[in-house]
C-alpha cells in the first residue's frame, strides 16, 4: 500500500542498507519485539492482541455452528477475513475489503489450513447437516509494517485459545479448539540486492517486492506468496525460505512458552 | 476425499504424462477484433482468452498516475468454466488471482512510456481444469505483446505440484484438488521470477525441486509463445509485402 516517504528518508535508509544497517538498529533478519496478549475479548471464543514493534493486529475467533459446504460434508469451516480498518493507517480506506485486505487474509487462512493446525473432520457435529463453523477475523489496528506476519500469529494465538462453544448450543461441555500444528509466517523483502525481514513500514514502501513464507513446527513449508511489482532470483527465494525456516522455528518456541 | 487414489504408477500419471511433462499446449494471437491485443490459449483442458485495450485514457482519472501507466488485470471465471456453476462476478480467490497475476506482469512492461494512462488486462477463463492463473498470466504476456505494449521480455507461468510424494510439472485437477502441494510461477526467460505462491505441504528440499522443475516448464512455454508470435508478425509481413507488390 502506497505510504508517502520523502525521498531524503528513503536515501538514508539505502545508505544505511549499503553499510548492512537498518534504521532502528535491527540486523537484516532479525525481527522487531514481539508481544502476545491472549484473550483480550471476553465475548470472542479465542482473541489475541500481536504486538509487532509499533504494529497492532487483533484477531478475534467465533465459533458458531452451521452448515458445511457441500462437498465436505463431513467437516468445519473455516472463514477468514481481513479488516484493514481506517484508524490503523493514512492510506486505508471505509468500505469492503480491497485486494490488500483480500490477499491478507486469504494468506492468513491458507497458514492456518494448510498446515492442518485445526482438524477440520473433529468439527463435523451432525454429517451434512450441522458443521463448527470457526471464523477468523484480523482487526488492523496500527500499521507501522509486516501486518501479514502480525496477523497470522495473531490468528494461530487466537486459535491456540479459543474454546468450542458446546454448552451454549446445547452440544454438550464446552472444549478447547484442538489445535495441532503452529504455523509461522516470516515476510521479507528485496530491496537493492538484499533481503530484509519483518519490515517497517518505511522499508515495505521503498521495497518493491515481498515474499512471505509459511513454515510449519516439522520444519516444512505450508504456504509462500510473493507480492508486489518487483522480482526475485531463484538464489534470493532460497535464501528468504532458509532465514524464515530459521525465523519460524525461533518465533515458535519463544511463542510456545508464553 | 479420503479414498486413496494412486497418482502416479511406474512413473506415469492418471493423464499418461511423464512427472516433468506438461500439458499439450495450444496458442493463438490475436483472436479478437476489438482488443488491441489477444491471445487464446488452452493448456491441457484449461481454456482461456485474455484481451488488452490501450494504452488509453484512465478511468476514474483519480487513478491516474503522472509519471506512469498503471496496469489493471481482470482474472474473471465464465460460471460454466466449473463442474458446479459459478456465481458470475468477481469472488475473494478472482481478486487475489488478479493481484498476483497483475504483479508477475508488471514488472516487465515499460509503463513510464505512458504516463496519464492505464493498460487494461482482461483474462476469461472458459474452461478450468487447474492452472487457470498460470494459463492467464501466458496468455496475457502474448496479448501485451500483441498489443504492441513494450515490454522488457514477455512472462511464462507454470506450476509444480506434490503428489504421491513426487514433484510433478503442471498438476492437473485431481492432482490439485487431491495432491499435496501446489507451487504456481512465473518468470521472465532470464530466470527472475515475478510470481511465487505455494500451498500445501513441502520441504524446503522439495521446494527446490519444484522450483527447479516449475521454471523448466517455464522455459518450454516461453518457446511456444516466442514462436507463435514471430510466425504471426512474419505471416502479416509476408501478406504486408505482397500488397505492396500488387500496387
Amino acid at each position: 500500500m502506497s505510504t508517502v516517504v520523502s525521498e531524503i528518508r528513503k536515501d538514508y535508509l539505502y545508505n544505511l542498507m549499503l553499510k548492512g544497517q537498518r534504521a532502528d538498529g535491527r540486523t537484516f533478519n532479525g525481527y522487531r519485539p514481539i508481544s502476545i496478549e491472549k484473550n483480550v475479548v471476553q465475548k470472542a471464543e479465542g482473541s489475541a492482541l500481536v504486538k509487532l514493534g509499533k504494529t497492532q493486529v487483533l484477531v478475534g475467533v467465533k465459533i458458531q455452528p452451521g452448515e458445511p459446504f457441500a462437498d465436505t460434508p463431513n467437516r468445519g469451516v473455516i472463514i477468514t477475513n481481513a479488516e484493514l480498518v481506517p484508524l490503523a493507517s493514512p492510506s486505508f480506506e471505509p468500505g469492503p475489503p480491497n485486494e490488500f485486505g483480500i490477499e491478507l487474509a486469504r494468506l492468513v487462512d491458507r497458514g492456518v489450513r494448510e498446515s492442518k493446525s485445526l482438524d477440520l473432520d473433529s468439527l463435523c457435529i451432525v454429517p451434512g447437516e450441522k458443521v463448527w463453523i470457526v471464523f477468523i477475523d484480523v482487526h488492523i489496528l496500527d500499521d507501522c509494517g509486516n501486518i501479514m506476519d502480525a496477523s497470522s500469529l495473531g490468528a494461530i494465538a487466537a486459535l491456540l485459545t479459543a474454546t468450542v462453544p458446546a454448552k451454549k448450543f446445547g452440544l454438550g461441555e464446552d472444549y478447547p479448539l484442538p489445535v495441532n500444528d503452529i504455523p509461522i509466517a516470516t515476510t521479507a523483502v528485496v530491496f537493492g540486492g538484499v533481503t530484509m525481514f519483518d519490515p517497517d513500514v518505511d522499508e515495505e514502501s521503498i521495497a518493491d517486492t515481498k515474499l512471505t513464507v509459511i513454515t510449519r513446527a516439522d520444519g516444512s513449508i505450508c504456504g509462500m506468496q510473493k507480492s508486489g511489482t518487483g522480482v526475485l532470483t531463484q538464489d534470493e527465494i532460497y535464501r528468504i525460505v532458509d532465514i524464515a525456516c530459521e525465523n519460524g522455528k525461533e518465533i515458535r518456541e519463544k511463542f510456545l512458552e508464553s | 476425499m479420503e479414498d486413496k487414489i494412486t497418482f502416479i504408477k511406474d512413473g506415469i500419471r492418471l493423464d499418461g504424462r511423464r512427472v516433468d511433462e506438461a500439458r499439450p499446449i495450444k496458442v493463438e494471437v490475436g483472436v479478437l477484433a476489438r482488443a488491441d491485443g489477444s491471445c487464446y490459449l488452452e493448456m491441457g483442458n484449461n481454456k482461456v482468452i485474455a484481451a488488452v485495450y490501450g494504452p488509453r485514457e484512465v478511468h476514474p482519472r483519480h487513478l491516474q498516475e503522472v509519471s506512469r501507466a498503471i496496469v489493471r488485470y481482470r482474472y474473471n471465471m465464465a460460471s460454466f468454466s466449473v463442474e458446479e456453476r459459478r456465481r458470475p462476478g468477481p469472488d475473494r480467490r478472482s481478486y487475489e488471482l488478479s493481484k498476483v497475476s497483475r504483479e508477475a506482469l508488471s514488472p516487465v512492461i515499460l509503463t513510464s512510456y505512458f504516463p496519464r494512462s492505464v493498460i487494461d488486462i482482461f483474462v476469461e477463463v472458459l474452461q478450468a481444469d487447474a492452472g487457470t492463473r498460470t494459463a492467464g498470466i501466458n496468455a496475457a504476456s502474448v496479448a501485451l505483446a500483441d498489443a504492441g505494449i513494450p515490454m522488457k521480455s514477455l512472462i511464462s507461468s507454470c506450476a509444480a505440484g506434490k503428489v504421491d510424494d513426487q514433484i510433478v510439472l503442471d498438476p492437473m485437477k485431481e492432482e490439485d484438488n487431491f495432491g499435496q502441494a501446489d507451487m504456481p510461477i512465473a518468470m521472465t526467460p532470464g530466470g527472475e521470477i515475478t510470481l511465487l505462491q505455494m500451498d500445501g505441504h513441502m520441504t524446503v528440499e522439495e521446494s527446490h525441486r519444484a522450483m527447479e522443475l516449475a521454471m523448466k516448464g517455464c522455459r518450454d512455454i516461453y518457446n511456444m509463445q516466442r514462436k507463435v508470435l514471430i510466425d504471426r508478425y512474419s505471416q502479416m509481413e509476408n501478406a504486408t509485402r505482397q500488397e505492396e507488390a500488387v500496387i
